[in-house]
C-alpha cells in the first residue's frame, strides 16, 4: 500500500509546489465547471477559447511593465478580455457582422499584439510561460488569485443563475421581461475572462480555456441537467489538476499541456463510454418501455 | 386601470426597409384582435415591436400605462432553444418573474402557483421532463402555461396555435379566450381565417400597412383580402426614400 501513497500523494507530501499546484487546479475547477457548461450550453464554446487568445496583450503588457508580476499581468490579461468582449458586443450591435465574427477578428489582432509586446522584452522562454504555463510559478500569490476568481465565479453563478439560465435558451423572453439580457450577457463573459485569467498561471493562456470546455463537454455524457452537468464538469476538471499534475511530475512534461490533456482523455472517454447519448449507449442493444 | 394600447405613424424593419409601415391605431383594454396577413406582412414585426424586443424605425407605442414587463409575450417555438437542458417545471417558473425578478426566491407557494399552472394546461406529470423531450403541442402547452403565471394584462401572442394538432389547438384556443374574459388584451397573429372569423372580434389586416383594422367582419371583407393578397412580398433594393418618414 505504500507504494499506493508514494506514487499519488508522495509528489504532493514532498514539494510545496506541487501542493500549490493542487491547491491552485481545485479552486480554479470550481469555478471553471459551471462557467464551461454555460459556454458549452450557450454554444460559445469558441468564443472561450477566441477569448482566451485576447487576454494575451494585457497579459503581456503586465509582462512588459512590470515583468513577470503577476498582479500586473492578471489585470492586463482580465482587462485586455474585457476590452474585446465588450468591443465585439459593440460591434455586432452595430454593425451586421455576428459576435462570432467580431470576437474572431479582434482575438486575432490581439493575440498578434500580445506575442509582439511579449517578443519586444522578453526571452522566448518567458513567452512560453505565458502560453503554456509553469506549475513553479504557483506561489502564494497566485494560489490566493485563483481561490479569489474560484470565489467569485461560484457567488456571481448563483446570484446571476436565473437571468443567465433565461438568457442562454430563450433571450426573448428575458429582454420581453426586461431582464437585463446584455448586462447579463456581459457579466457572463466577464466571468469566462476572469477564469481564463484565473488559470493563466498554471495552465498558460492558451491552455486555460481546456478547462473550462472539455470537462463541460465530458458532462454532457453523464448528466442531464445544468446544475448535475455543473457537478460532473467540476468533479473531471478537479481530477484533470490531480492527475495532469502528476503526470506532468512523472513525465517532466509542462502543467498545462498534461492537465488539458487529461481533461482530453476524460472527454474522449465520455464520448464513447457515456450513458448519455455516448457512442458505445447508442449502440448497445436496448429494451423499450411499454407506454 | 390602463388605457389602449396605442401605435402611431409606427414603422418598424430590418436594415432601413420597413416591415411595418406607418401603422396607426389602438388596440382598446380588454380586446380580443386577431392580427393577420400573409408571410412577410409584418405580423410578427409588430408583435416584437409590441414587446419591446424591436426598436421603432419611426413612430411611437404608447403601452397605455403598463409597464413594458406587464405584457406577456408568447413566442414562435423556433426562437427557443430547446436543447438547452431545463425542466419543465423550471422554464414554467420563469413565468412569475414580475413578482420574483431576477433574484428572489421560490417559496413553496410560487412552486404550488407553477404546478397549477401546468395542470391548466394539461401537462400534470411532466414537471420533471426536459423541453427537448417534448412535442411541439405539448411545447406549446409549457409556453403557454409559462404565459398564464406571468398575469399579465395584456398578453401578445405570435402563431399561438401554428405546428400544433387540432385537439391542442382547442384547448389552448379555449384558454386564450378565458384569459381574454378575465379582462386582459390579446393581441395575436392568427393564419386560421376561419378561426379568427368566429372567435375574435377584431382583425387587424397587414400587408406591411395596414389593410384593414376594426371589427372582424369588416376586415376580412373580399375586397380587404384581395387588396393584402395583392402585396408585393420581396423588398426592392433600390427602393427610394420614404417621403413621410426622416428615416
Amino acid at each position: 500500500m505504500t507504494w499506493l501513497f508514494d506514487v499519488f500523494l508522495g509528489p504532493f507530501a514532498e514539494f510545496s509546489f506541487m501542493r500549490h499546484a493542487l491547491a491552485a487546479c481545485l479552486a480554479l475547477a470550481l469555478g471553471c465547471g459551471p462557467v464551461g457548461v454555460l459556454l458549452v450550453l450557450r454554444r460559445m464554446s469558441l468564443s472561450g477559447d477566441a477569448l482566451s487568445h485576447a487576454v494575451l496583450p494585457g497579459a503581456a503588457a503586465g509582462f512588459l511593465l512590470y515583468g513577470l508580476s503577476l498582479p500586473a499581468m492578471t489585470i492586463g490579461g482580465f482587462l485586455a478580455g474585457l476590452g474585446v468582449v465588450v468591443l465585439s458586443g459593440a460591434v455586432s450591435r452595430l454593425t451586421p457582422l455576428k459576435e462570432d465574427a467580431s470576437l474572431a477578428a479582434l482575438y486575432t489582432i490581439s493575440l498578434a499584439l500580445g506575442v509582439l509586446l511579449v517578443s519586444m522584452k522578453g526571452s522566448s522562454v518567458d513567452l512560453m510561460h505565458v502560453l503554456f504555463g509553469s506549475i513553479l510559478a504557483v506561489d502564494d500569490a497566485s494560489l490566493l488569485l485563483v481561490a479569489g476568481v474560484a470565489t467569485v465565479t461560484v457567488l456571481a453563478l448563483a446570484v446571476l443563475y436565473r437571468p443567465l439560465v433565461a438568457e442562454s435558451f430563450d433571450p426573448g423572453f428575458l429582454s420581453a421581461v426586461r431582464g437585463g439580457g446584455s448586462v447579463v450577457h456581459l457579466a457572463f463573459m466577464a466571468l469566462v475572462a476572469l477564469n481564463l485569467v484565473g488559470g493563466f498561471r498554471s495552465l498558460g493562456t492558451l491552455m486555460s480555456v481546456g478547462l473550462l470546455i472539455l470537462p463541460a463537454t465530458a458532462a454532457r455524457f453523464w448528466a442531464s441537467q445544468v446544475w448535475s452537468q455543473s457537478l460532473v464538469a467540476t468533479l473531471v476538471a478537479l481530477g484533470s489538476g490531480y492527475f495532469g499534475l502528476l503526470l506532468s511530475y512523472y513525465q517532466e512534461w509542462p502543467s498545462g499541456p498534461a492537465i488539458v490533456l487529461t481533461a482530453g482523455a476524460c472527454y474522449l472517454v465520455s464520448l464513447c463510454l457515456g450513458p448519455r447519448q455516448g457512442l458505445l449507449a447508442q449502440r448497445l442493444p436496448k429494451k423499450h418501455l411499454q407506454h | 386601470m390602463a388605457g389602449p394600447i396605442r401605435v402611431s405613424d409606427l414603422t418598424v424593419g430590418y436594415n432601413r426597409h420597413p416591415a411595418v409601415h406607418h401603422l396607426t391605431g389602438a388596440f382598446a383594454p380588454g380586446s380580443l384582435t386577431a392580427v393577420v396577413g400573409s408571410n412577410g406582412s409584418g405580423k410578427s414585426t409588430l408583435l416584437k415591436a409590441l414587446a419591446g424586443l424591436l426598436p421603432p424605425m419611426g413612430g411611437g407605442i404608447d403601452l397605455g400605462g403598463l409597464a413594458p414587463r406587464e405584457l406577456g409575450y408568447l413566442p414562435q417555438q423556433a426562437e427557443i432553444d430547446r436543447s438547452f437542458p431545463i425542466t419543465v417545471l423550471d422554464m414554467v417558473a420563469l413565468g412569475l418573474w414580475r413578482v420574483l425578478g431576477a433574484f428572489g426566491s421560490m417559496r413553496p407557494a410560487h412552486w404550488t402557483l407553477t404546478r397549477e399552472a401546468i395542470a391548466t394546461v394539461g401537462l400534470s406529470g411532466f414537471e420533471g421532463r426536459l423541453i427537448g423531450s417534448l412535442s411541439a403541442g405539448q411545447f406549446q402547452r409549457v409556453l403557454f402555461a409559462r404565459l398564464i403565471l406571468q398575469d399579465a394584462p395584456a398578453l401578445i401572442l405570435d402563431e399561438p396555435f401554428t405546428s400544433v394538432d387540432s385537439r391542442t389547438t382547442a384547448d389552448l384556443l379555449g384558454l386564450v379566450l378565458d384569459l381574454n374574459l378575465q379582462g386582459r388584451t390579446v393581441i395575436a397573429v392568427i393564419h386560421d381565417l376561419d378561426q379568427v372569423r368566429e372567435h375574435f372580434p377584431r382583425t387587424l389586416l397587414l400587408a406591411r400597412e395596414a389593410v384593414a383594422w376594426g371589427p372582424t367582419s369588416e376586415a376580412l371583407a373580399p375586397p380587404m383580402l384581395e387588396a393584402a393578397r395583392s402585396m408585393a412580398e420581396a423588398w426592392d433594393e433600390n427602393a427610394p426614400l420614404c417621403p413621410e418618414g426622416a428615416s
